[in-house]
């Protein structure tokens, strides 16, 4: 779309390259496949070793682990871009970098790091985050796996996890499980997984209306038996799988806008060629003041990540300045694609164009991550100092 | 007063139609000035027998140059000799065509003058010494006005630009010696590969029925080629995303960065009429375009539209076009 | 094995090309840049030639204003070793005056391939390749859509009408490249910040004055489409009357 606000002048040469190169990839490889993945209900998993040889998987980890080394402008403007395809190809990125790879390099042991992250930053490791449960969703800090030492320093998870994205295509899983009794929430640990493992089985959860081009699966442990080496060693408590959401949710900041952009651009061309009453229907006022109020929200998210990003680049940003960030530009995505898909017309319910993806994809992106009402309470919190939670 | 010298260019023992509208082209300079057209031909001997033909489209004199070893064009031997010649017959304009073979040679023979060129012209006006021409820019999608004050003015014609025009002259035939030994060229021909047979070039063939993704399959391109079969003259081409589809090969590709055809009928099916496209095909005389989304663009380009599946309305077009040949 | 690519930088040939006030030139003014596509193509095979060989180094040079330092750079992310910048205030029309400047800057650099792309997406042209060959007097083969190189000898496909030939030559040469031939890569994320830290050399372009000007440029009048005569194969025989009676082509 047309830099309204010359946002461009904000970003450095590279940041602009970076952007620029997955821009081309997406177009090249997702946007001519995506919908008719979408409705076939299928990840496009033909697109990984391309998104690999990029260097998309954890693009802001340092090079000598194999990873790009990027600032996390650039790596907020990787997940823009990748989202302007799908919410489900970005969501594919964000697990493998910020909730795989970000907790091996942040919690891992040398030995791990070394291991695993110039394999995922190729693709040839496939990981999943396994933090959710099918009754603690929001409340993390609720869950009962559990995972027990054994007298040779092993370890054996029981426990169930929901909603996991990647789960039957990961080779690796990060299990987030309570090491001491199910009250203490800072005996959390995180565990590395292979889900080649005895009693790991990972099953595809049906019939969903939104990120239909992602696989999310059921995980089940049962007596799985991991040795010593497969945790984490600097993880602990309920603060270190939040960490990697905090990372996670930076990059949805500015995927969500990337999707607001594609419905923006598919409205706005639209709106220039579709005749109605012998004129373009961009000449009638109530398109106008759609298409007005969406070019507002996108350079205003715009602006929110660019700043975010230079704070976090700066280390001074703060969980709750990425739940505002979250929370708006998810927020104005979703309207966006709705008022996208309206100016549409009928043609806006086919998968030949991209609003309504985009608008039921948005919908998962509203509540994963901290659902769109936790933030509320989160920046509630910040406000006034009182906490708002159920507890 | 300056003569204007072309090259006549061959394949195999013949002429190519472009060798006559080079000559046409530089007829038209030489008679700003009342100068002579000379046409350079050369090839394997036997060649000479071409050279009648030439002095039927306006060459004055016709200089040939026959050797075994010019069996296959060389650039090096070809860009050697008509750069001597044109030293040495001091000749206002020199005039090839931009086919294949040409724009590898005119280049050379320009720098060997120490001169600039004009490529792919689409149309020239002026005398030797400050010719004006006509040449696409940007992707086709401008047209620039190129003047040239070196002399001589050396000049490659897009092919199907000049309409080769009966001009009866002398064609009076003087032999040339090739300016290099072709025994020592550098860059050899080690095969030729014939395309498909019968099949006129996208280049030459007065129409052209072309595919694109909108035939929805492969083998659907069948339909494309039957209905250039009942034409009789026409070629097959294709769009972008097909040939990187690998439904037909590369060299079949219209527009932007494949071939830029102008021939007097395009025929467009299942092709949406992406700017790309656009930019190979639209100098065609007469554009049809059969397509199912009846906002696509290459309705906005096309003379004659019809909108409906491809799959459809080709077989019936293609018995119409049958039956209306054979009442001809 | 010591390849140098020529790459151009040229608008988005997408863009919507207005016209400047004295109307000479296309307006570049507010128009997106990228890398001239078969320069592209140009530096891909390039860089497939040296991958495949223990010593290998691609150098890539544009003439032109600073601005081209951005195509330089694209083309080192590329994997591209250094690049040079051959400065100018524009890049004259006169592609013998390039050519010149080229081969001034080529001339004894060791290069066993010079590579262009078959022509640039502004002047259409395709000059500047074979001009600066002949400067340099090395072999020169135009359009190559296939390239193999192999002990001090290329061996090249060009596509002619109707057929194409196959044709061996000795390095050092000069080829340019046609499309087809390889899909230029995306520059790797890890390539775009390595391409910070290679060198990339500025000096003055030798220009000499230009024998060939552009006194006009103009978008072509709009053809006067737009005729639908027809659905599906009902309109076949109006459409088969018209290409007889009024278009003439049948």
């Amino acid at each position: 779309m047309q830099d309204f606000y010359n946002i461009d002048s904000l970003l450095s040469e590279e940041e602009i390259a970076v952007r620029d190169s997955v821009r081309r990839f997406v177009d090249d490889n997702v946007l001519p496949i995506i919908g008719e993945c979408y409705v076939e209900g299928r990840f496009p998993r033909e697109i990984v070793p391309g998104l690999a040889e990029l260097g998309v998987f954890g693009a802001n980890l340092p090079e000598e682990y194999g990873c790009a080394g990027l600032n996390n402008v650039a790596y907020g403007l990787i997940m823009q871009e990748l989202e302007r395809g799908d919410s489900g190809v970005r969501s594919f990125a964000s697990v493998q970098g910020a909730l795989v790879m970000y907790p091996i390099y942040a919690f891992g042991s040398e030995e791990q790091k070394q291991h695993y992250l110039p394999k995922m930053a190729a693709g040839e490791i496939i990981g999943c985050f396994g933090l959710t449960e099918p009754d603690f969703g929001s409340n993390p800090a609720g869950m009962i796996t559990m995972a027990r030492e054994q007298s040779d320093g092993s370890w054996v998870i029981n426990g169930a996890k929901m909603w996991i994205t990647n789960g039957s295509t990961a080779q690796a899983a990060i299990v987030w499980a309570k090491t001491n009794d199910d009250k203490d929430q800072r005996s959390i640990r995180g565990f590395i997984v292979p889900t080649s493992s005895k009693g790991f089985r990972a099953k595809d959860q049906k019939g969903k209306l939104s990120l239909r081009a992602s696989d999310t699966s059921e995980l089940v442990l049962e007596d799985v038996r991991v040795p010593k080496d497969a945790l984490l060693p600097k993880s602990g408590g309920l603060k270190s799988p939040l960490m990697c959401l905090t990372q996670a949710r930076y990059g949805i900041s500015w995927g969500a806008l990337g999707a607001a952009i594609a419905c923006f651009e598919e409205a706005s061309s639209y709106a220039k060629t579709r005749i109605m009453f012998d004129r373009p229907i961009g000449g009638f006022q109530l398109q106008q003041l759609r298409l007005a109020d969406m070019l507002t929200e996108i350079v205003k998210g715009q602006l929110l990540c660019v700043q975010l990003g230079r704070l976090k680049d700066r280390g001074e940003f703060t969980p709750q300045q990425v739940s505002l960030a979250k929370r708006n530009n998810v927020h104005i995505a979703t309207d966006i694609a709705r008022e996208a898909r309206r100016l549409l017309g009928a043609n806006g319910i086919l998968a030949e164009y991209s609003a309504m993806r985009h608008m039921e994809n948005l919908e998962s992106v509203y509540t994963y991550e901290g659902t769109h009402d936790v933030h509320t309470l989160v920046l509630g919190q910040a406000v006034t100092g009182l906490n708002a939670f159920g507890a | 007063m300056a003569n204007v010298l072309a090259f006549a260019e061959s394949r195999g023992g013949e002429l190519r139609k472009v060798a006559l509208e080079a000559v046409t082209a530089a007829r038209a300079l030489a008679d700003a000035e009342g100068g002579e057209v000379h046409a350079l031909l050369m090839g394997a001997p036997g060649i000479a027998a071409k050279a009648e033909q030439l002095g039927r489209h306006g060459a004055d004199v016709v200089l040939v140059v026959e050797h075994p070893a010019l069996a296959n064009h060389s650039a090096e031997v070809a860009a050697a000799t008509a750069a001597a010649r044109a030293r040495e017959g001091a000749y206002g304009a020199v005039v090839f065509s931009a086919s294949a073979q040409g724009k590898d040679l005119a280049p050379r023979v320009a720098a060997k003058l120490g001169v600039p060129m004009a490529a792919d012209v689409l149309s020239l006006e002026g005398a030797p010494g400050s010719v004006s021409v006509t040449h696409p820019g940007y992707a086709s999608k401008v047209t620039r006005t190129l003047t040239l004050s070196a002399k001589p003015a050396i000049l490659s014609l897009r092919p199907g630009a000049f309409t080769p025009a009966a001009v009866t002259k002398a064609g009076r035939v003087e032999t040339l010696a090739p300016a290099m030994d072709p025994a020592s060229a550098r860059v050899v021909v080690k095969e030729m590969v014939q395309g498909r047979s019968g099949k006129p070039d996208l280049g030459d063939a007065p129409v052209i029925v072309s595919g694109g993704r909108g035939l929805r399959a492969a083998e659907n391109f069948r339909l494309v080629e039957e209905l250039a079969d009942a034409f009789g003259n026409a070629a097959v081409g294709c769009t972008r995303a097909v040939a990187d589809d690998g439904w037909r090969p590369q060299s079949d590709q219209i527009g932007q960065t494949g071939r830029t055809v102008s021939p007097d009928l395009y025929v467009a099916v299942g092709i949406s009429g992406a700017i790309q496209h656009l930019a190979g095909m639209r100098t065609a005389k007469t554009i049809v375009a059969i397509n199912r989304d009846k906002e696509a663009p290459i309705f906005k380009v096309a003379d004659y539209g019809i909108v409906g599946d491809a799959l459809e309305v080709v077989p019936a077009l293609t018995a119409a076009v049958r039956e209306a040949k054979q009442g001809h | 094995m010591k390849i140098v690519v020529c790459i151009k930088r040229v608008p988005d040939m997408e863009s919507r090309f207005r016209i400047t006030a004295d109307g000479k030139l296309v307006d570049e003014a507010g128009l997106k840049f990228d890398m001239s596509d078969f320069d592209g193509y140009a530096v891909e095979v390039a860089l497939q030639l040296t991958e495949k060989l223990p010593q290998g180094e691609v150098v890539v040079v544009s003439l032109g204003p600073d601005a081209v330092q951005e195509v330089l750079r694209k083309a080192l992310s590329m994997g591209a070793a250094r690049a040079i910048h051959l400065k100018a205030d524009r890049v004259p029309a006169d592609g013998f005056a390039v050519a010149r400047a080229l081969a001034a800057e080529l001339q004894g650099g060791g290069y066993d391939l010079i590579m262009f792309g078959k022509h640039a997406m502004d002047t259409m042209s395709g000059v500047v390749g074979p001009m600066t060959a002949e400067l340099l007097g090395l072999p020169n083969v135009s359009a190559a859509s296939k390239l193999d190189v192999a002990s001090g000898k290329g061996t090249a496909r060009r596509e002619l009408e109707g057929g194409a030939e196959i044709v061996e030559f000795p390095l050092p040469a000069v080829v340019s490249i046609d499309e087809g031939i390889a899909r230029p890569r995306y520059p790797s994320l890890k390539g775009i910040m390595a391409a910070k830290k290679k060198p990339l050399e500025t000096k003055p372009a030798q220009l000499d004055v230009a024998r060939l000007e552009v006194t006009k440029t103009e978008l072509p009048a709009d053809r006067q489409g737009g005729r639908i005569i027809g659905e599906g194969a009902a309109a076949v025989p109006e459409l088969v009357r018209l290409l007889q009676t009024e278009a003439k082509v049948l």
